[in-house]
């Protein structure tokens, strides 16, 4: 006999109620778990950006774009290392449901400023003398089973026309915080075309990627670029790259404030319902309660006795829910691919999981507790009920 | 399990009677309710020798129960002295008096009271968990206590596998193991049948004459009385009448 033993036999005692409410917390710790992934997801180009990199666009907005004759100015900057640029394409591949990022960039160097692109040497060589070739993440060849060699038509919706490229090359993620469902082909390509179609919209690109030494002097030199192109036509804006994917996500602030709020207030719920249990569960046994109090155990064993009952419920329903959470997350990550090309289940996320269920699990036997151990013997001796 | 019990303050000992165990000076109870007080006990006065068996008898109503859970220290008098072995129970704070309990007093329930989710061994174990004694230690006096009161062959039963006459005797067990001063008794026989009422006093008068233990007991059943050595009539609240059942001892 131990304190253990007892515990969890009493929790064992109301088999039904216990399920119930071991599966309402299972359920709560798989939907905060699933919360915060999202979250976490809506972050995940923040969190890969490097504090090595600046981005300069427009200053009035993303959309409108920047002359290519920038790039030699900017590589002038002192502390600037490399320059490279990009141009959002936005086509469409069969259908619009087919969302993937496409991006028309620099050859020669773009890829080289973003060493979490693993693309093998042979591939990116072939990429840079095929005009037409074209990259892409892992994920998305995957997914639309994609290989080299393959002919892929975009249909453009920025910059009208059906495009064709050569998939000359697969990348993939350095780490698992790494977008592979990216499609990257030659800006000169673009370029040219519309030299011949729409010249005024030629020679420009949507932004400079800005190499630095030092990250501590990241506000320094972002000054000095902007200083520039002050009063020029196209003033710019430069940020690092984290600020500027920070901008994405302040976009829709509200909506992760939301899911934010929603994950606290299911933990909320739960608690509301653990604590219901318990206070019904200590309220049919203040008798026995009684008796052990008669024989000599005193509040801190009662306390115990009734905490350790709700946080073993908790850390059942817990730990279940974390298990879910494993095959809910790759259902979900399937299902959302497009929308959240990161979609992953940090340790992180599980762990505050475990430990609010298990908070909650203490704060919902503390009340029963004190006023199972305050409550006089003989009172608790002559309840009925 | 039957050496004798330490006399911690000899010296009160000897205000009253020699060979008292139990000294009840003046003792006063009342209770709330609501606004209202309700006397229980008005200036009650005993003492009860060591190895004594002693019945309360009384009406229903009358405080033999609030007496009870004085002497036993779950309960606290408005005045009044009440000294037990030597010590003056009142004056411990909750924390001391829980611990004197452990150590000096053994308690029958009418309703047995048993947790339910503990087989018989182990809630005679469970007194046993507040001492030293190791596992080992603690089998060893569960299984004496199990065998002395006859349920032995039930150790892994639960309550509820139990008769009403198995389970008080599993509680008298819980009651015993710790060997105590004091064994309460609060209507032992009073949810018993007729057979089991007179098999379970049986237990306790061969607990008394056998092993030397002091029962208190509280009954409004007459052939319970009858077991005793000594009965107190108690009558709202005071002690109307006390006398000795010499014939049958
Ligand atoms: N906790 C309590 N609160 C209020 N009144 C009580 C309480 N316990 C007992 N009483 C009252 O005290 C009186 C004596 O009760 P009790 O000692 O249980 O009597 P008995 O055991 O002789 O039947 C009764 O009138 C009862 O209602
Ligand atoms: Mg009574």
């Amino acid at each position: 006999m131990n304190l253990l033993k007892y515990v969890a036999r009493n929790a064992f005692r109301h088999k039904l109620r216990t399920s119930l409410t071991v599966i309402g917390m299972a359920i709560v710790v798989l939907a905060y778990c699933l919360l915060r992934t999202v979250v976490a997801a809506w972050y995940a180009g923040v969190e890969a950006s490097s504090p090595n990199r600046l981005i300069t666009r427009n200053a009035v907005s993303l959309i409108f774009p920047l002359p290519i004759s920038y790039l030699n100015r900017i590589k002038e900057v002192p502390g600037v290392v490399a320059v490279t640029y990009g141009r959002w394409f936005g086509g469409i591949y069969i259908n619009e449901k087919n969302f993937f990022p496409q991006f028309a960039i620099d050859a020669e160097h773009y890829l080289s400023l973003y060493p979490e692109f693993l693309i093998p040497e042979k591939q990116l060589e072939a990429f840079k003398k095929d005009r037409r070739g074209c990259i892409a993440g892992r994920l998305i060849v995957k997914k639309y089973g994609w290989k080299i060699g393959d002919v892929i038509t975009l249909r453009g919706t920025i910059f009208p026309g059906t495009w064709d490229f050569v998939l000359e090359g697969i990348y993939r993620g350095r780490d698992r915080g790494t977008d592979e469902s990216q499609f990257f082909f030659h800006w000169d390509y673009l370029n040219e075309s519309l030299k011949k179609t729409m010249p005024i919209r030629a020679d420009h690109v949507g932004w400079f990627v800005v190499q630095i030494a030092d990250p501590a002097r990241a506000g320094e030199i972002s000054r000095k670029i902007d200083a520039i192109f002050q009063n020029s036509l196209a003033e710019t804006l430069t940020e690092t790259e984290k600020a500027f994917q920070m901008g994405f996500v302040s976009m829709t602030e509200a909506i992760v404030v939301a899911i934010k709020a929603i994950s606290y207030i299911v933990i909320g719920i739960i608690f509301v319902v653990l604590s219901n249990t318990m206070a019904m569960t200590a309220r049919e046994r203040t008798r026995e309660y009684g008796v052990l109090k008669t024989l000599g155990f005193e509040g801190p064993f009662l306390l115990k006795l009734i905490i350790g009952e709700s946080v073993f419920i908790a850390a059942t329903g817990g730990i279940l829910g974390i298990i879910l959470s494993f095959p809910a997350a790759r259902i979900f990550a399937k299902s959302l691919e497009t929308f959240f090309p990161i979609f992953n289940l940090s340790v992180k996320t599980l762990a505050s999981g475990l430990v609010s269920a298990l908070i909650v699990g203490v704060l919902s036997g503390l009340l029963p507790g004190i006023k199972a151990s305050k409550t006089p013997i003989v009172e608790s001796l002559t309840h009925v009920g | 399990m039957s050496e004798p019990p330490s006399k911690e303050n000899p010296k009160e000992l000897k205000n009253d009677d020699d060979r008292a165990l139990i000294i009840i000076n003046d003792l006063h109870k009342s209770y709330r309710k609501g606004t209202q007080k309700v006397t229980v006990l008005t200036g009650v006065n005993l003492s009860i020798t060591r190895a004594q068996y002693v019945a309360f008898i009384g009406p229903s109503g009358s405080g033999k129960t609030t007496l009870l859970n004085l002497i036993a220290g779950i309960d606290r008098p408005d005045r009044g002295k009440l000294v037990v072995d030597g010590i003056d129970i009142t004056r411990l704070d909750d924390s001391k008096l829980s611990r004197w309990r452990a150590r000096h007093v053994g308690f029958i329930f009418q309703f047995y009271n048993l947790i339910p989710v503990l087989t018989a061994f182990e809630n005679v174990e469970l007194p046993l968990l507040l001492t030293p004694l190791s596992r080992k230690q603690r089998k060893k006096h569960v299984t004496a206590a199990l065998k002395v009161t006859g349920i032995l062959d039930r150790a892994f039963y639960y309550p509820s596998q139990l008769s009403g006459g198995q389970q008080q005797r599993v509680a008298i067990a819980r009651a015993i193991v710790t060997d105590p001063t004091i064994i309460v008794a609060d209507e032992p026989t009073g949810d018993l049948d007729k057979d089991s009422a007179v098999q379970i006093l049986d237990l306790l008068h061969h607990l008394n004459r056998e092993l030397g233990k002091t029962i208190i007991m509280v009954t409004h059943d007459p052939r319970a009385a009858r077991k005793a050595r000594k009965v107190y009539v108690l009558d709202k609240g005071i002690l109307r009448d006390q006398y000795e059942n010499d014939i049958i001892w």
